[in-house]
């Protein structure tokens, strides 16, 4: 069946069978493989996409759930080449070993973000209790999230 | 997975109709409960019908006898409500420990009450608040106290074609307390070992009424009315508590499985009982 919805910005629409996860569309379809495979169960966090700016575990939504919806995966993140404050601050606090479980908290942290400029640690630990890191890179993950909120501060505040 | 048709509806009339002429449809709302059991092949709907987009399905709202909650309300939506939080607590207090926020952005009331498994979060709740969900199918609906929509673990009293719509919560009143507790693997794991919540009227510095209900620790979310009988009407205790606490092993038949084992959930089936009572009691101000 044709599905369409705004993938990163870009209007999109696909031809697939409406049993196949939103997961299977977004990697095999149409090749946005940032999101992730893990548990397929809704456990792992590795798939989180924004969905409607919420964030959601694909693995579990059928792709037709899709329809007119804004999807936002880690390869909507950048602009114009430039890393999103959030994906530098990973980078700068060492927030990843094998960097498996790092799209789907980027997206979280974005998603947390978005909302609370300046999140708590406790705050910041629970939005994040759907994302597993078999890594272990926890505390480093809470240091990012913590650094990108001034970062996007600073920055909003000098373009304000 | 196998599934050869997806309808999506947005007129609750045009949904009723094609559920009634399609008994093999499974509805879709969240999904994060039917896609897990078509991905284990547990179910193999030939087709689905996305109920996602009947507008009088959504949101929570303040009516003249409390609150009516839409089926499609997220448990995202129910953590965030000032109203749930104050017209029926022991649900905030469920949806603050919900899964994790991905599943609860997606999952809603209606599929955790439908799937109906014994260890829904929203259960409980519900039934010491004392609420009635309303269902509608061609011809009418009806309207059915929360204790009676549940059969068994995946089997509620639904017939084919006939949808839930709204859960209904009478207004608590004065000098009620209540509270929610569960017991899981870890904070977010999919389902609890034990949950329990309690609600009760003081009057008088007696126990006027109280309602105590437990999850996963029977085929379907259960009233722990053994306890309830040993409390009512007498004037709260620590000693009155506990001992009543204890009863509740005559209202649970609970199983082992991956979570727990049958043993450890009678063990703790008991100090839940205890701690949300004493904590409904100290809420209602005894
Ligand atoms: C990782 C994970 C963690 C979870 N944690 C918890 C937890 O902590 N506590 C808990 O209780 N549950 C938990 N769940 C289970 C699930 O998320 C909830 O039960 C959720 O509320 C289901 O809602 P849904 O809208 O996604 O249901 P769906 O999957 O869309 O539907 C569930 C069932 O109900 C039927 N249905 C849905 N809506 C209606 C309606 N309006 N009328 C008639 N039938 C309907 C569907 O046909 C289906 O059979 C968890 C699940 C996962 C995967
Ligand atoms: S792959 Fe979706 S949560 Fe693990
Ligand atoms: S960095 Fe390896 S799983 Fe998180």
């Amino acid at each position: 069946m044709r599905i369409r919805f705004t993938l990163n910005g870009r209007r999109v629409e696909v031809d697939a069978p409406p049993h196949i996860t939103l997961l299977e569309l977004l990697r095999n379809y149409l090749r946005t493989t940032g999101v992730k495979r893990g548990c397929e169960t809704g456990e792992c966090g590795a798939c989180t996409i924004l969905m409607d700016g919420k964030p959601v575990n694909s693995c579990l939504i059928l792709a037709p759930m899709a329809e007119g919806a804004e999807i936002v995966t880690v390869e909507g993140l950048a602009e114009d080449g430039r890393l999103h404050p959030i994906q530098e601050a990973f980078i700068e606090e060492n927030a990843l070993q094998c960097g498996y479980c790092t799209p789907g908290f980027l997206i979280t942290a974005k998603a947390l973000l978005d909302r609370v400029p300046e999140p708590s640690v406790e705050l910041i630990k629970d939005a994040l209790t759907g994302n597993i890191c078999r890594c272990g890179a926890y505390r480093m993950i809470i240091s990012a999230v913590l650094r990108a909120s001034e970062k996007m501060r600073t920055t909003s505040a000098s373009q304000g | 997975m196998s599934m050869l048709e997806y309808r999506r509806f947005s007129s609750l009339e045009d949904a009723l109709r094609f559920l009634s002429e399609r008994p093999d449809a499974k509805i879709v709302a969240g999904g994060t409960d039917l896609v897990v059991q078509m991905r284990m092949g547990k179910l193999k709907p030939s087709t689905v019908a996305d109920i996602r987009g009947i507008m009088e399905l959504r949101g929570i709202r303040e009516s003249d006898e409390g609150l009516e909650i839409g089926a499609l309300t997220t448990i995202e939506e129910i953590r965030e409500s000032s109203l749930v939080e104050r017209l029926a607590p022991p649900l905030w207090e469920a949806a603050q420990e919900f899964a994790t926020w991905q599943i609860r952005n997606m999952g809603t009331i209606g599929g955790n009450l439908c799937n109906a498994s014994p260890a829904a979060d929203t259960a409980p709740p519900l039934m010491v608040l004392g609420a009635r969900v309303r269902t509608a199918r061609l011809g009418g609906g009806r309207t059915i106290p929360i204790e009676e929509f549940f059969r068994g673990p995946g089997e509620t009293i639904l017939e084919k074609g006939e949808l839930l719509t709204h859960v209904h919560i009478p207004r608590p009143g004065d000098s009620e307390g209540h509270a929610f507790q569960r017991l899981g693997r870890r904070v977010a794991h999919i389902l609890s070992i034990v949950s329990a919540a309690a609600a009760v009227g003081v009057e008088d510095g007696r126990i006027g009424w109280v309602r105590v209900a437990l999850g996963s620790v029977a085929p379907t979310p259960v009233r722990a009315r053994t306890v309830e009988r040993e409390l009512t009407g007498k004037t709260p205790s620590r000693d009155l508590i506990k001992s009543a606490s204890e009863k509740v092993l005559n209202d649970i038949k609970p199983i082992s499985d991956v979570r727990a084992s049958a043993e450890y959930r009678r063990a703790m089936s008991v100090v839940l009982v205890r701690r949300v009572l004493e904590k409904a009691l100290r809420r209602a101000g005894a």
